[in-house]
């Protein structure tokens, strides 16, 4: 075959090739979300973090703004510590307030960060003091059942 | 009887250990001598053309329909729980991560390994590896080393085109023709599909395939009996030892590359 057409076939092949993987970076995957690479951590502690997993993302009004780096055991205060990265053009006021939430009825479990009103900023090291728990299915069931049975008790 | 059996698993041991050996030694040999490769990008570009673009239809179609196969599937299933837009998940996860990187490189070996081996093979039996080095032509430079380089670079672009493809595939049958809403197909797709953790992984995949087909691909014709015989039995063993490679190493990188997150 002549020189000329392997070089076009190749270089269909190649474009084809390099096309495929762009459309599989931007239109498939999210390069274009931002990177948390960069970033301040912020942690929080929380009584019960339910089914919360590293890199769940952390919301503000709905957008990501951030994901969960790291969940410990804090042996002292018998409270799970867990520390999140937010993207850095991200700010919030000190007195915001953290909890953990889920996205739909089985969905996965994320942080929902609500702003608060101080004028001094979070920063990189923060703990954020205002948490609320995941709610656990079996104790919403159980306290439901017992003010049910508490209620019909009374009328009696 | 008994001593007869001890023979032949020692006789089996012997021939997996040279041949391990041999294989390590041929593709260090190859790797060591691609200078003439890059040095003459023609018998590179012939290569990618050989292996790439003539595999590029069989990557394209099967890609396409098993990214139909995919979508049908994923929403006769996804639809019971109210969240066929899921499918477009489904699809891109399933390809991106396993499916492409595994299918494509099962597809190449069979399509362009078996090719690579008959070639080299009945270079071999008609004795023209030979005549080349009468001539002072070093052989591995111009005829294999070539080769491992140009399938080499085709493996992940094939991979890439086969996801793409089956994305397509599974965006055709659920978006255009069943009618699942087309935003909320690549929105829920774009908001799970990482691009380190899904996209680079499954290149990084089809990277180590192309690397263990190509090298199998050519040793085995490189190795192979120069007879008729030998040559088809060689052709028989890439394809077979190339899918398993493809299988297990596939299972190994998983567990690493998707576990602990």
């Amino acid at each position: 075959m002549a020189r000329g057409t392997i070089d076009l076939w190749v270089g269909i092949f190649v474009t084809a090739g390099f096309l495929g993987l762009l459309f599989l970076a931007f239109k498939v995957g999210s390069a274009t979300n931002f990177s948390v690479a960069e970033g301040y951590v912020v942690t929080a502690e929380f009584d019960n973090i339910g089914g919360l997993k590293t890199k769940a993302p952390v919301k503000s009004a709905g957008v990501v703004v951030g994901r969960i780096e790291k969940i410990v055991f804090n042996n002292r205060t018998l409270r799970a510590t867990v520390s999140m990265r937010l993207g850095k053009q991200f700010e919030f006021p000190r007195d915001s307030s953290v909890s953990i939430l889920t996205a739909g009825l089985l969905g996965e479990q994320y942080v929902g960060l609500d702003g608060g009103g101080d004028v001094e900023l979070l920063v990189d090291g923060d703990q954020i003091v205002l948490t609320q728990s995941a709610m656990v299915l079996e104790k919403v069931i159980g306290q439901f059942l017992f003010n049910k049975a508490s209620e019909s008790g009374g009328d009696k | 009887m008994f001593q007869r059996g001890v023979v032949a698993i020692g006789r089996l041991t012997v021939n997996g250990i040279w041949k391990i050996g041999a294989g390590t030694a041929f593709i260090g040999n190859v790797i060591a001598r691609s200078k003439m490769t890059f040095a003459r990008p023609r018998l590179f570009i012939n290569e990618i053309y050989f292996a790439g673009t003539l595999s590029l239809i069989i990557i394209v179609v099967s890609g396409l329909f098993v990214g139909l196969v995919l979508g049908l599937q994923g929403y006769e299933t996804l639809k019971r729980y109210g969240s066929a837009e899921a499918v477009g998940t489904l699809v891109a996860l399933s390809l991106v991560r396993e499916l492409g990187p595994v299918v494509a490189a099962l597809l190449f070996a069979s399509r362009a390994g078996s090719a690579m081996t008959a070639k080299i093979g009945i270079m071999k039996s008609s004795d023209q590896l030979s005549a080349m080095e009468m001539m002072a032509v070093d052989p591995f430079q111009r005829v294999i080393t070539p080769m491992f380089w140009g399938g080499f670079f085709s493996m992940p672009l094939l991979a890439a085109i086969f996801s793409a493809m089956g994305i397509l595939g599974g965006y055709l049958i659920t978006v255009v023709v069943i009618g699942v809403d087309g935003g909320a197909f690549w929105s829920q797709m774009q908001a799970s599909v990482d691009f380190q953790g899904d996209i680079l992984n499954g290149i990084y995949k089809s990277i180590v395939f192309g690397f263990a087909v190509n090298a199998i691909a050519l040793f085995e014709g490189f190795d192979c009996l120069p007879t008729a015989e030998g040559v088809s039995r060689a052709v028989t063993r890439t394809v077979v030892t190339s899918a398993l490679a493809i299988l297990a190493l596939d299972f190994v990188l998983t567990a690493f590359m998707f576990t602990g997150a």
